[in-house]
Parts: structure tokens; sequence; C-alpha cells
């Protein structure tokens, strides 16, 4: 098994580092190895198996195999009994390794739901202590520092910094209030200061940890459309060998007749054969391979509120994402000084600097900042009298007066105008300048000590680093990547062409960016966005994949089918991949099972009808020592393959991001031609050994 | 060398049926062709159909099942009734009633399984109302499914896949009867013989004895015996009979005829979809079976017959002769016999049943890959759509998509249909020969001792649940049993493929198509041509492989090594 075990821990580039919940489990914790065992023969019951049909017509071999080996005690009809209640053991076994995984993600969960109080405010404003588990969709409670927040809901009144480490991870407190798009408060988390007043939003049983907890435990999972899909192709696959194999009994018994040997056929040799043609590798890992898909995203601290929507993930085709936070730092930034008129870089530098002392916004900072990397302007300790004048939206600019200088910084237009109005002239080159940092995607702002224009701060939106060689990469798989911003479409195309996306849609409204998802889903595309306001719910709800930010209101959140615990835009790129990785899982080991059958046949065949005819001998080119040895090989093959790949159904296939046709190419090569290779080595292997270690 | 050319002027003929004809057959299905709208209208309003009334899949299945059904009806009354009819210069009588629905069903499902001889059984009435007249139709049906399933793919959230009536109505008069007329006449001037006179007597005075030649309207039947896939001869000997196929002509035109429909079909198909290269991506998958199995076959027949050389009786410098007709030798007889093996025709100008045991191997399996090299009138093509679906859908999940062929998603549904109308005919197969070999009446058939008894009660069902029509001989098919079975066998390798394809049709022309992109798995390239048939050699490999060996591999190994 060469080939495919030996796939790396992770396949795509993981920015995120898997903290709280989704922490990266060992696949070889011993915990959940020693649970799986113990569910591997929990799970032998007919009620659990026929869920499966693969896996049932394996269960109902083994019966028959063992009422045979009970009938005609023999050595071989023993082993050969033993190893298919293995086959179905093992098959047990991967699906309660998955569960296990997820399990052990669920405890972590449940133990923030222990029981709390809750101080329900009354009609009156009377404050009342319940349970938790009483309150009702509506209730107003009050969290003041310290307090758990009993359930999900919006905070209505207040402001208050919250400690949300158990559901992201991250150990930062967040800052939450009433109103606006970060109103939104997660039942179990902390209030660290302050006081709010929330109203619930979802009772006991139905807040977003409870249903966490069901989705990472893969209860009452529900099978994806193309598990069905699959499922019904793989019964399809067993249906059919099912006769293939009864029929070689009567073809056995008249080659028998014509031959004059009278041979027969071996019921437990038939029984073999047709376990190992009917896609048993496949058939056992298809339910683990869905619970690994599940939990690979929570440990990329995505929670998906149903499997559908992972699938879904990997088939968009138009990724939407906002500009600020996914393509761009969140923040623009002073990148240079152009000086104007007959001021020098350094006074632009200096001026700039000055009135950018009280500036408390990023931006602000950035030109102090700037400033000091490029001239060593230190920040200074103004002992002149002086007055700071702050930003304001009537005068869009700001500044400082100290010792009669007046500096300003502010929007073009309105320090032109100041300066005009103190009598100062407008210097050559100044709209040219201007237009110049605009038309390249950044702001400019304008510096004017009194009547006198210095120059422009250019104020870049840095693009993130590494983001455009992600982008190629989802062009690669066919994905287009649309950036959305509020910006007007100069600014906006210069972003564009700078981060590599397909398109964008600038001077973006909620109703356009609802227009442009139905264009693209009318043109047959499956779109993914993100987001986080409550303007955003519906084009979450429209879209084929909405992620909804953790940071985001009740309303996006319930609108999405995806919510990104660390609010990270980027997340979006790794749901897509998750979603890829879980079909091509599927696929790959589909083939690589329907390929072994191959081997099996070249191996039983032979084995099967060499009595009556001894010439077929010759089919027995694997050279295996005797008719049982080569049959037993070959179910020990069938079985230990299941055990061989647990590791790649719950780590996924590796992918990497490029066109369907080499993607196919080199999966085809793996594991179609490996699938065909692969068995023919191990099973002489088998064979060998068991010769060796004298059972045959 | 001239067999090289041969192939050659083959390949020539096949690549002009590809391109005018495919072209052509398109622009009778989208309802572009229109010179003969004078003959249509007459008919419609016989059948009284609104020619502009489309139907749903639902209802163009009902009339083709009910068409069927009628035709089966008809043409085994006319067997059972041929006594009291016309045109029965020999005052043949009835024919036996197992016999009648054998035939009946084998000719109405495009088999022409004949267990009968055509000149001792059937008046000249049953072999131009009911045989040949089932010959024209039952082909239409063929292409009409698998039209309804292009259409299937090439429509954009229709109810609707055509009107079964009018389809089948344009088919006949457009493709079918212009072409056999032309070909007709061609057979006729060669030689192949055409009269209602009856049989000739002739009296040899030298030996005193008197030798009876059979005769009758037999060109005509020819043209739409090959053309329509068919293959069910008017004489026993089928294409071995000089008034058959009288001239290396009309042995050319025989493949060229056989397989120009199943060619141009891909065409056809790549057209309405708006991308030749699909059409293109089916057709090499479909030569790359031919190709191979018209090699691997002619080469086993390039070896002398073991039996002979046992008997040290002759040389055999041409390969195994016995069973050719000497006017073709092995190689032309190989060719004809695969071509029609290969296209469900089932005509043949030799006996398979004594070619070489990887001769043998090669007529079987080129069926049992469920006839897709070309394969029939309309169901190579629609049978191969449905191998491309399950290729598809294992490819293109290993990309990482829900996977896509022509835009339409293959889901739950299309893979559930897919894989029914895949899986029907091994089944049958293997089911119906089980039942065979374990019953008496069966047993009592092969004419042979040893594998090669298998390998004709194997090849018989094979031939007839793939609505092949070709005989392995050797095996006495005239008995109940087998005409019961037979029927039976020929009715679900027909129907219970045609009613999931049209299922499949109606499905997929309700779907509204997938925008395509770079991670779309693409289907028209060697890549996906390789996969097709890798797919398709593996649901025949698996599911026919332990059959398979107990036949002809096991017959070849008891004489040493291919």
């Amino acid at each position: 098994m060469a080939a495919p075990t030996t796939t790396p821990q992770s396949s795509s580039p993981a920015p995120s580092v898997p903290r709280g919940v989704a922490q990266r489990r060992s696949l070889f914790d011993p915990g959940i190895l020693k649970t799986a065992v113990v569910g591997a023969f929990a799970k032998l019951s007919p009620r659990d198996q026929v869920k499966n049909p693969v896996m049932f017509v394996v269960l109902v071999g083994t019966v028959v195999t063992f009422v045979e080996a009970v009938a005609h005690p023999t050595l071989f009809s023993w082993s050969i009994a033993v190893w298919l209640l293995l086959t179905v053991v093992f098959a047990n076994f991967a699906e309660a390794m998955a569960e296990g995984r997820g399990r052990a993600q669920a405890d972590t969960l449940r133990r923030m739901r222990a029981e709390t109080e809750a101080r329900r405010l009354g009609p009156d404003a009377s404050e009342e202590r319940v349970a938790a588990s009483a309150l009702k969709k509506g209730d107003l409670v009050v969290c003041e520092a310290g307090d758990a927040i009993p359930s999900d809901g919006d905070i209505v009144e207040g402001i208050a910094s919250v400690d949300e480490s158990a559901i992201t991870g991250e150990s930062a407190p967040v800052i939450r209030e009433s109103g606006g798009d970060r109103s939104a408060v997660t039942g179990g988390t902390k209030v660290l200061s302050d006081r709010i007043v929330v109203r619930i939003t979802a009772e006991r049983g139905h807040t977003f940890i409870d249903r966490m907890i069901s989705l990472v435990e893969g209860a009452n999972r529900q099978k994806t459309p193309n598990e069905i899909a699959l499922t019904i192709l793989l019964a399809a696959l067993t249906i059919v060998f099912l006769p293939v194999v009864v029929v070689l009994q009567p073809f056995g018994h008249y080659a028998g007749i014509l031959n004059g040997t009278r041979g027969t056929v071996d019921i437990v040799t038939l029984v073999a054969l047709l376990v190992c043609l009917i896609p048993t590798t496949i058939g056992a890992l298809l339910s683990a391979i869905g619970i690994a898909g599940m939990d690979r995203l929570v440990q990329r601290n995505v929670l998906a509120m149903s499997g559908r929507a992972v699938e879904a993930a990997g088939d968009v085709q138009t990724l939407l994402l906002d500009k600020t936070g996914t393509i761009t730092l969140g923040n623009r930034m002073a990148s240079r000084f152009i000086p104007l008129g007959g001021a020098s870089e350094q006074d632009v530098a200096e001026a700039a600097q000055l009135s950018s002392l009280a500036d408390e916004t990023p931006e602000g900072r950035s030109v102090v900042v700037l400033a000091k990397e490029k001239f060593g302007i230190r920040e200074r300790d103004l002992h002149e009298e002086h007055t700071f004048v702050p930003f304001s939206a009537a005068t869009r600019m700001s500044g400082i007066d100290v010792g009669g200088r007046r500096v300003r910084k502010g929007a073009a237009e309105a320090v032109r105008n100041w300066a005009r109005a103190l009598g100062g002239n407008v210097p050559d080159g100044f709209d040219e300048v201007v237009g110049e940092v605009a038309r390249s995607g950044s702001t400019p702002l304008v510096v004017a000590d009194g009547p006198r224009v210095l120059g422009v701060i250019e104020l870049k939106d840095v693009v993130k680093e590494g983001i455009r060689e992600r982008f190629e990469n989802l062009r690669a798989v066919g994905i287009r990547t649309v950036m959305i911003t509020g910006d007007n479409p100069l600014t906006a195309a210069a972003i564009a062409q700078e981060a590599g996306v397909d398109d964008f849609l600038a001077e973006a409204t909620p109703e356009r960016k609802m227009e442009l998802i139905r264009a693209e889903q009318a043109g047959g595309k499956l779109v993914a966005m993100m987001g986080d306001g409550t303007n955003d719910a519906p084009a979450l709800a429209q879209a084929d994949v909405g992620v909804a930010m953790n940071t985001g209101t009740t309303a996006a959140k319930e609108a999405g089918n995806m919510v990104d615990l660390d609010s990270n835009p980027t997340k979006l790129i790794d749901v897509v991949e998750v979603g890829k990785q879980l079909l091509i899982t599927r696929g790959a080991l589909t083939t690589f099972s329907i390929a072994n059958d191959v081997a099996k046949y070249f191996a039983i065949i032979p084995a099967l009808f060499v009595a009556t005819y001894p010439q077929l001998k010759a089919l027995n080119i694997m050279g295996l020592h005797s008719a049982d040895s080569a049959v037993l090989s070959a179910v020990i093959f069938n079985a230990l393959v299941i055990i061989a790949l647990i590791p790649l159904a719950l780590r996924g296939v590796k992918w990497r991001p490029s066109g369907a046709g080499a993607i196919l190419r080199r999966n085809v090569l793996l594991y179609g031609v490996g699938g065909l290779v692969v068995p023919f080595v191990f099973i002489k292997l088998i064979d060998l050994f068991l010769t060796a270690t004298g059972w045959y | 060398m001239a067999y090289f050319w041969t192939i050659v002027a083959l390949v020539v003929v096949l690549a002009l049926c590809w391109r005018y004809l495919g072209s052509y057959m398109a622009g009778v299905f989208d309802g572009r062709v229109h010179f003969l709208r004078w003959a249509e209208r007459p008919v419609y309003r016989l059948l009284s159909v609104d020619p502009e009334a489309e139907q749903p899949w639902t209802r163009y299945a009902g009339a083709l099942v009910v068409f069927s059904g009628v035709a089966i009806l008809l043409t085994y009354a006319i067997q059972r009734l041929q006594g009291s009819l016309p045109f029965n210069p020999q005052h043949l009588g009835a024919v036996t009633p197992a016999l009648a629905w054998n035939t009946a069903v084998s000719f109405v499902s495009n088999t022409n399984w004949q267990n009968y001889a055509g000149e001792t059984t059937m008046s000249y009435f049953t072999q131009m109302t009911a045989l040949t007249v089932q010959q024209f139709v039952s082909a239409a049906v063929g292409i009409l499914v698998a039209i309804a399933l292009v259409r299937g793919f090439a429509r954009r959230g229709s109810p609707t896949i055509g009107n079964f009536w009018v389809d089948l109505t344009r088919c006949v008069l457009y493709v079918l009867l212009p072409i056999a007329f032309v070909f007709g006449i061609v057979f006729v001037g060669e030689g192949a013989v055409q009269t209602l006179a009856g049989p000739l007597s002739i009296h040899d005075f030298l030996n005193g004895t008197t030798q009876v030649v059979a005769r009758g309207p037999v060109g005509f039947m020819e043209a739409i015996k090959q053309l329509g896939t068919n293959g069910g001869g008017f004489f026993n000997a089928n294409g071995a009979h000089p008034f058959e196929d009288p001239t290396g002509l009309t042995n050319f035109l025989s493949y060229a005829l056989i397989l120009s429909i199943p060619v141009a079909l891909t065409y056809t198909f790549g057209k309405m979809v708006g991308n030749r290269r699909q059409g293109a991506a089916i057709l090499a998958t479909m030569a790359l079976f031919f190709g191979t199995w018209l090699a691997f076959t002619s080469y086993a027949e390039h070896q002398p017959n073991p039996a002979v050389a046992a008997a040290h009786a002759v040389a055999q410098p041409q390969g195994n002769m016995v069973g050719k007709e000497v006017r073709f030798g092995p190689m032309p007889t190989t060719l004809y016999n695969v071509s029609s093996t290969q296209t469900s025709t089932g005509s043949v100008a030799g006996a398979n049943d004594s070619l070489n045991p990887m001769g043998g191997f090669g007529m079987l399996t080129g069926m049992m890959l469920g006839e897709v090299s070309p394969g029939g009138t309309g169901s190579g093509l629609y049978t191969m759509l449905l191998f491309a679906i399950v290729t598809v859908f294992i490819g293109g999940l290993m990309v990482g998509r829900t996977p896509e062929y022509l835009g339409k998603k293959i889901q739950a549904r299309e893979v559930k249909l897919a894989s029914f109308g895949v899986l029907v005919m091994p089944l049958v197969v293997l089911v119906l020969t089980g039942i065979a070999v374990s019953l008496h009446a069966g047993r009592a058939g092969p004419g042979n001792a040893g594998p090669h008894a298998f390998t004709e009660i194997l090849y018989a069902f094979t031939s007839q649940a793939n609505n092949n029509g070709s005989a392995f001989a050797g095996l006495s098919g005239d008995t109940a049993f087998y005409n019961v079975l037979g029927g039976l066998a020929m009715l679900l390798g027909r129907f219970a493929v045609m009613i999931p394809c049209l299922a499949l049709a109606g499905t997929l022309a309700a779907k509204k198509p997938v925008a395509e992109s770079q991670g779309t798995f693409r289907t028209d390239t060697p890549l996906f041509v390789g996969l097709l048939a890798g797919v398709v050699l593996i649901v025949g490999g698996l599911t026919f492989f332990p059959a398979v060996s107990l036949g002809p591999i096991a017959e070849q190994l008891s004489k040493g090594f291919f």
C-alpha cells in the first residue's frame, strides 16, 4: 500500500492554526483507538449493517461461511470465515475511528454547556434567577462581568468585552455591542467587562453549540447528494456481482458434467470471491470519509450546517470576496510622501507627522510610522501651546494648531479649498499627482501648512501577501474570484489588478451583490460568498455556499450554511479545498476498489475451476502456492486494505490546485493503475507469507 | 495487401458517412430537413398525431412500448397465418408458436436471431411484411432512443424530448428508406435475387437428380438487413449465400452499410449537443475497441485450425479455412463477422462455430462489452452514453466536483438509471445461461462436448441479450426451451435498456446546464477516451471473466497457449 498511505499529513496550505475546539488530533490517539475498537464490534449488529448494502452482503456471506465451516470444518473454511468477519470489523472500525474523532471534539464543546444560571429580566425590569435551560426565545437576560452568557442571543443594550476562546480558541477578548453587525453573542462564552442585555434567540438544544456538537459527532448525519449517488453505484455493482458469482455454481457443475470430472464448486470459495469482487474497500470507508470531511472543516474552525454545503463548496465556480480583510489588510497605510511646489519630501513628512500626532486611526498611525522610518522624525512632546483639530465629516480634514502653524491633512478637495481660503496658491502638478495616486488604487491625502500646500500622502490599500498565488491556484481549478468593494470603480480596478482577481464589483450595495449572485447562478454557476452584516443575510441565503463570520449578526449566521469561527474571510478558499478533497477521496477509493478486482479474479478463478479444467492453471499468473492459499490471500488482502486505507480516508487524498485534466491524470494513475498493480504484489506477498509460515 | 486496401477504403467511406450522414441525421431530427413533407403529412393524419406536439419521456416511452408490442403481435400473427396468406409459392405452413414468438421478438428487438432456415420456414409474404418491415422500424426505434437521449443532453430545462411518432416517421422516410432503396438496387444489380416467382427446380439429367434452388425477394431485404444492423438474412446461410452476398463489392458494401449509421450517429450526437469533439471522443472509443478486436480476431483466424492441424490433413497457409466461404477466405470473412458482431447486426459470412477458440472468443467478447463498438443503429450510441455517464461520475468525483456530462449534473437518479442500463445485459446473459446449463432442456442444446458446448450456450444468450442475433451455431436452438428463454433475453436486453435511457433523456432534458470551467472534467480529450474504454472493459471483464474462462479460454488453453 505504498502509494496511498504515504500521503503526508496535510495537503493544502492551511494558514489558520487550529485552536480551541478545532484541535488537530493524532490519527493514532490512543483514546480514540480504544473506543473505535470497541465500536467496531458493537456495530456488528445487523441493524447497523443494513444501512450499508455492500458491508451487509459481506456480513451475510460471513454467516454463510461460518455455517459451512461448522458443517464441514477445515482449516480453509475457518480461515476464510474469520477473515470475512474481520473485513466487517475493519469497516466498522473505520467508521468508529471517524466518529471517535468527532466525539472527542464534541466533548470539549459539551463541557461549555454546563448548567448555568441566567438573570432574566421581567417586563417591569425586575431580575429573576432562572436555569439557562428554562429560557425561551425572546427572553431578555442581563450579563455582567464574570457571567457566562446563558444562550445564543443578540445584545439589545450595552457594550461588553467577551471571551469567546471556548469556541474560537482565540484568547483575546472581542467587543460585542448592541446594534450594528457585532451584536451576536454565543451561549457558553463569558462576559469579561461591563454589562449587557441580551435577547435570547435560541433555546436549549438548538443553540449554536448544540448544533456544533451534533455536527461533529456525526449524529443523524444525512447522506450528501454525491454520497447517495455513489452508494447507488456501489449497490448496483454489488447486485450485479451477486449473480456473477451465484451462476458459477451451475456453470461449474455443468463444466464438471461436460468434462466427466463431476467437479463441484466450493461454496466457501464462492463467498470469498463475492466479497472480493464487491466494492468493499470504498463501501467500508464511505461513511468515514464523509465524517472526516466535516472533521477537517472543524479543524479549520469552520462549521458547516450540513454535509451538503461542504459538497457544494467543492462545486463552487464563483467566489465573492470582500476586499477589506480578505484581499487587502483591513487598513490603508501611508506608503509615500510626494512633495509639491518647492517643498521637500522631508517637509511633507514633518508636516504630515505633526498633523497625525493625535490621529489614533490606523491610517494616522501609519503616517507617523512612515515618517519615523523614512526620516527618523520621532514623536515629540509638544511644549508649546497647541490644539488638535479632530476630523469631522463636514471639514473632511484633521490637524493641529501649534505655535502659529496651522497644519492640516485631509481629502484633496477639502485641503485645497481650505488653503485657498487662507490666500494660498495651488502648486503646479497638484491635480496630476492626486489623480495619479487615486488611479493606482490608493487614497491621496493632501498636507498643507497654512496657505502653503506641501504635498500628498499616498495611503495605500495593502494587498495581503500570498493572496495573488491563492487566486492563481483558484483559477487553475476553474474558480472565478470576484472582489466586492465599496470603493469607486477606479480604485477597485487598480486593487483588483494588483491582487489578481478575475473581476470586481465596485460601489457594492447589498442589492448589487444580490444581483451579481443571481446573474452568476442564472449562468449555471455555483456561488460562494462570505458575509457578516445583517444586510448580507439575503445574499448569504441566495449563495450556494454562504459562510457567515462568527463575529457577524445572528441573522447572517442563520442565513448562511457555514460559520467561520475565526471570522477570517480567506477561509472561503479553505472551505472549497475541503469540499473538493472530499469528493476526490471518494472517487479515488472507488476507482481503487474496482481496479483491485482484476487481480482478485486472477487469484480466485483458477483456484475455483482448476479441478475441472487443469489447464486453467495458466491463469494463475501470480504463481500462488495452492488453490486454498490463493483464495485466502485474496480475502486477507481485501480485509487488510481497508485498515491500510483508513488514514487516507480520514485525511483525504492529496490535493494540489491544478486543472481538472492534471488532477484526473494523477488520480487515475495513482488509484486506477495503482489499484490494478498493488493487489497483484500484495496477494503474492501474503501467499508467500502463508506458505513460509507453514499455514499452507 | 487487398485486405489492407479494403480496410483503407472502408475507413474512407466511413469518414464520409460520419461527416455527411451524421450531419444530415442531425438535420432530420432537429426538424431542419423537410423535402418529404408531402409524404409525412398523410402518415400523421393516419395516426392522428399533431406533429408539433412534443411528448415528455413517459409518453415517448409509452408510445415506443405500445408500438413495439403491436409489432410483436403482428409479426407473430403473420407467421402463424402465413399458410392462408398470399405470396407463398412453397405452400409453407404455420410457424410453430414457440418459434413464431422467438422470431417476432427477434425482429422487433432488432436482434434477428434466427432459429429457423428462412428458405424452408418463412413465406415470401412473411419475409416481406413481417420481417423486412421490422428491419426498418426496429432500426428506427433504436435510433430514436439514441436521439432522445442526445436531446436530453442538448436541451435546457425542457419538459419534453420529442414526439415518438414524428421521429419514427421521419427516421424511416428520410434516413432508412432512401439509403436502403439505393443500395437495394446495387445489391440486385450485383446478383442478389429479387423475385416472387418461387424456388427453381433444376433437373440434372446427367446424374438424374433434381436440385431445388431457393429464391425470393432477397436483394432489397439485404440492404436494410445491413443498414439497420439487423442481420436477419433471407437464407439460412445468411451472407455466406451467393444470392445474399454475391460479389466482392456487395461484401464491401455489407460492412460499410453495417457500420455507417452507428458511426454517423456519433457525429449527429456531437452536432446536436453543439460540440463535435464530444462526438469524436465517443467515436474514438468505439474505434479503439473495433480496431483491437478486429486485429485480435484476424490474428486468431490467421492461425491454423487446431483440429485440422492435428489430423495432418492439409496445409493451412491462409489460416483457418474451416467454415469459411472460399470466395472470401479468412480475412474478409473475419472483417465481415467482426463488423457484424460489434454492431449487433449478427449476419455472418462464415460459420462462427468453426472459428479458432480465440476467434470465437473475439466474437463473444465483442458482444459482451455491451455492443458499443460501434454497436447497433442507435443502441450502440445510447449504450455508450450510459457507459459515459458512469465514467463521468467516477472521473468527475476524482477531480473534486459534482460530476457533470455536457453540462448536465450526474446525480443519484442519473447514476441509478445508467448503472441499471449498463448492468441489465450481463445480468440477463448470466442468469439465463445459468438456467440453461442447469436444466436438461438446456443441456440438450449444444452439439459439441467440452468447454465448446458451454460456449455455444453462453454465446446464444449473449447474442440475444445484446440484440445481436449472430449465431455461434452448433446449438439446436429451435426448441420450445430456447425459443421462449431466448425471446425473454431479447426483450429484456432491448427494452430494459431503452426505458432507462428514455427516463434519463427526460431527467437530463429537464436540467439546466452548469457552466463549464477549468475545473470541469473534460469529456472530449484522449484521457476521457481512455477512461471510457477502461470502464467499458472493466465492466465487461469483471462480469464475464469467470464465464469466459469456462468457455473459450479453457478450450484454448487445453490446446496450449495462444
